[in-house]
């Protein structure tokens, strides 16, 4: 398995990592068990994601999605966020290894996630958002202390 | 400069080995089963190095077959024993910690007719003698249990489970890829009945392994087509290879006595060192009933094959029983039956070190290391969590 260059920097040097304090949106998807959880913070103002952020659990090719969905998301309309799909994520990074894909998946989802939460939040629909299927509570899934 | 902790999954040949080996190729290159002198003359060092193999283990000579490996050994045994005794009966007793080609093997069998147990072992990786005892049926013919775990370094009770296996009359067989050259092995002291090993674990060549099988031992062949190895292993032999592994077996069994001592204070030295330096980590594998050169920590709150790529960057070479490093959804079968959930399974390294590994590089692990989990945990959102609950 060999990673392209640009999921290697993108690993290396990912950009966005953090959170942020008053996010209009937060979506976090996956669950330790198979190894990957991600969770995106939005800033969006007039309809426009201003900020990403992101934290993520997982292998190089986790760290290196959500590095690069957060970079395609921010400046984005709302509608234009929704045009970011797993093969858009997958593309920007050069491919992934097929083994990988998933990861990709899991970046568009967490994206996803956190628009349904800002639109949860101001009681607004946004055309073609469905409900996400992975979004995970805070307090589920975390490890317990031994 | 390159830090190689990986000694488990395969060794470098020391250069003695691959000199002696050279000649094989160029020079000598005589098919041992021709009449002429220069063949002879090879038949003659495959003989000599199928007794420097036979010493490493205290076997006799001819109970040593030359095989292309320690997967072919392991299925040559295990295949072998169920169909040639299989009017006796077909029961297995295996362990869920075994290497694959032991696992695989065996559930092939159970789409044959057979059935196996997969003995559960205790947090540390030890297979207890008491379950070995209770799963014997009559119908037993096999019992199969690695001498050391490739991933956590586990020494597992051989000679206890060798001396019931005899008492009871079953075959027994241990799969000791990871030990041979490692740790001190008597196949006569510890009752052992079929032993497998393979070269690139002990700084020989890749592509050579052996099966040792105790005189009066008869199980059908796995591979068909000539008088090779007594009849019993067809095949042109491999002869550079033959003749690497047995010098190196020889030089590993000879320096057993200063490089166990050696490898295990750098062992606990990389085992404490990081178990101090880094919180939310823990040891996999029992602290001393354990392979000289055997470390495998699970560090919580992050994923290990990002833990390799980082490592990797740093030129140090390490392994994960991550998911995502097996290719699998699921981590490392040997951390789930230790008991290891799977997010802590998910955050497991292996640092594995050998005859040339130096305390300097150590001192780079211990150095490196650290940052690097404490570099992933800083963008991990179990982390936060962590850091939240303790402010």
């Amino acid at each position: 398995m060999q990673y392209s260059e640009k999921v290697m920097d993108h690993f290396m040097n990912p950009r966005n990592v953090g959170e942020i304090e008053d996010a209009s949106g937060v979506g976090t998807v996956g669950n330790a068990k198979c190894g990957d959880i991600m969770k995106v913070y939005l800033k969006i103002e007039d309809n426009i994601v201003k900020d990403a952020k992101f934290k993520t659990f997982g292998c190089g090719a986790a760290v290196a999605t959500s590095s690069m969905a957060t970079e395609l998301i921010k400046g984005k309309t709302i509608q234009e966020a929704m045009e970011i799909t797993n093969k858009a994520v997958m593309e920007a990074l050069d491919g992934l290894p097929p083994i990988k894909v998933h990861c990709s998946c899991l970046a568009e989802e967490a994206l996803h996630a956190a628009l349904w939460d800002y639109a949860q939040k101001n009681g607004i629909v946004i055309e073609g958002l469905k409900e996400p299927v992975n979004d995970i509570s805070e307090h589920e899934e975390i490890p317990e202390e031994e | 400069m390159e830090y190689y902790f990986d000694n488990a999954a395969t060794t470098a040949a020391r250069p003695e080995v691959a000199e002696a080996m050279a000649h094989y190729f160029t020079e000598s290159y005589g098919n041992p089963s021709s009449i002429y002198k220069i063949a002879q003359k090879n038949k003659t060092a495959v003989e000599k190095a199928r007794e420097q193999i036979a010493k490493a283990i205290n076997a006799e000579t001819n109970e040593i077959y030359f095989t292309a490996g320690g997967s072919e050994a392991d299925n040559w045994a295990i295949k072998g024993v169920a169909e040639s005794y299989a009017n006796k009966g077909k029961h297995i007793i295996t362990s869920c910690i075994e290497h694959h080609a032991v696992l695989h093997t065996c559930e092939y069998l159970e789409t044959k007719g057979y059935e196996v147990t997969y003995l559960p072992v205790d947090e540390y990786g030890l297979v207890s003698l008491e379950d070995v005892k209770k799963a014997v049926r009559e119908d037993t013919i096999l019992i199969t249990i690695m001498f050391a775990n490739n991933e956590i370094g586990t020494i597992e009770p051989i000679a206890e489970i060798g001396a019931f296996a005899r008492e009871k009359g079953i075959l027994f067989h241990t799969d000791a890829v990871q030990a041979v050259g490692h740790v001190p092995i008597d196949v006569k002291a510890m009752n052992i009945d079929m032993l497998s090993m393979s070269g690139h674990k002990f700084y020989g060549p890749k592509g050579i392994g052996a099966l040792y099988m105790r005189k009066g031992i008869k199980i059908t062949p796995l591979i068909h087509g000539g008088a090779q190895e007594r009849s019993r292993r067809a095949g042109t032999e491999n002869v550079p290879g033959i003749i690497g592994m047995g010098l190196a077996a020889e030089l590993a069994v000879k320096e057993l006595d200063t490089e166990m001592p050696r490898l295990t204070a750098l062992r606990d030295k990389l085992i404490g060192s990081i178990l101090e330096k880094v919180p939310y980590s823990r040891l996999n594998g029992h602290p001393t009933k354990r392979l000289p050169g055997n470390v495998n920590i699970s560090f919580e709150y992050i994923e290990g094959e990002s833990i390799l790529l980082l490592l990797d960057y740093k030129g140090i070479c390490a392994s994960s029983g991550s998911a995502c490093t097996s290719g699998s959804l699921d981590p490392s079968h040997v951390l789930l039956a230790i008991g290891l959930p799977h997010e802590k399974a998910h955050g497991s390294v292996r640092l594995t070190m050998g005859h040339f590994t130096t305390e300097e590089q150590v001192d780079y692990v211990i150095q490196e290391l650290p940052p690097i989990i404490e570099r992933l945990r800083m963008m991990s959102p179990l982390y936060e969590e962590v850091l939240r609950n303790n402010k």
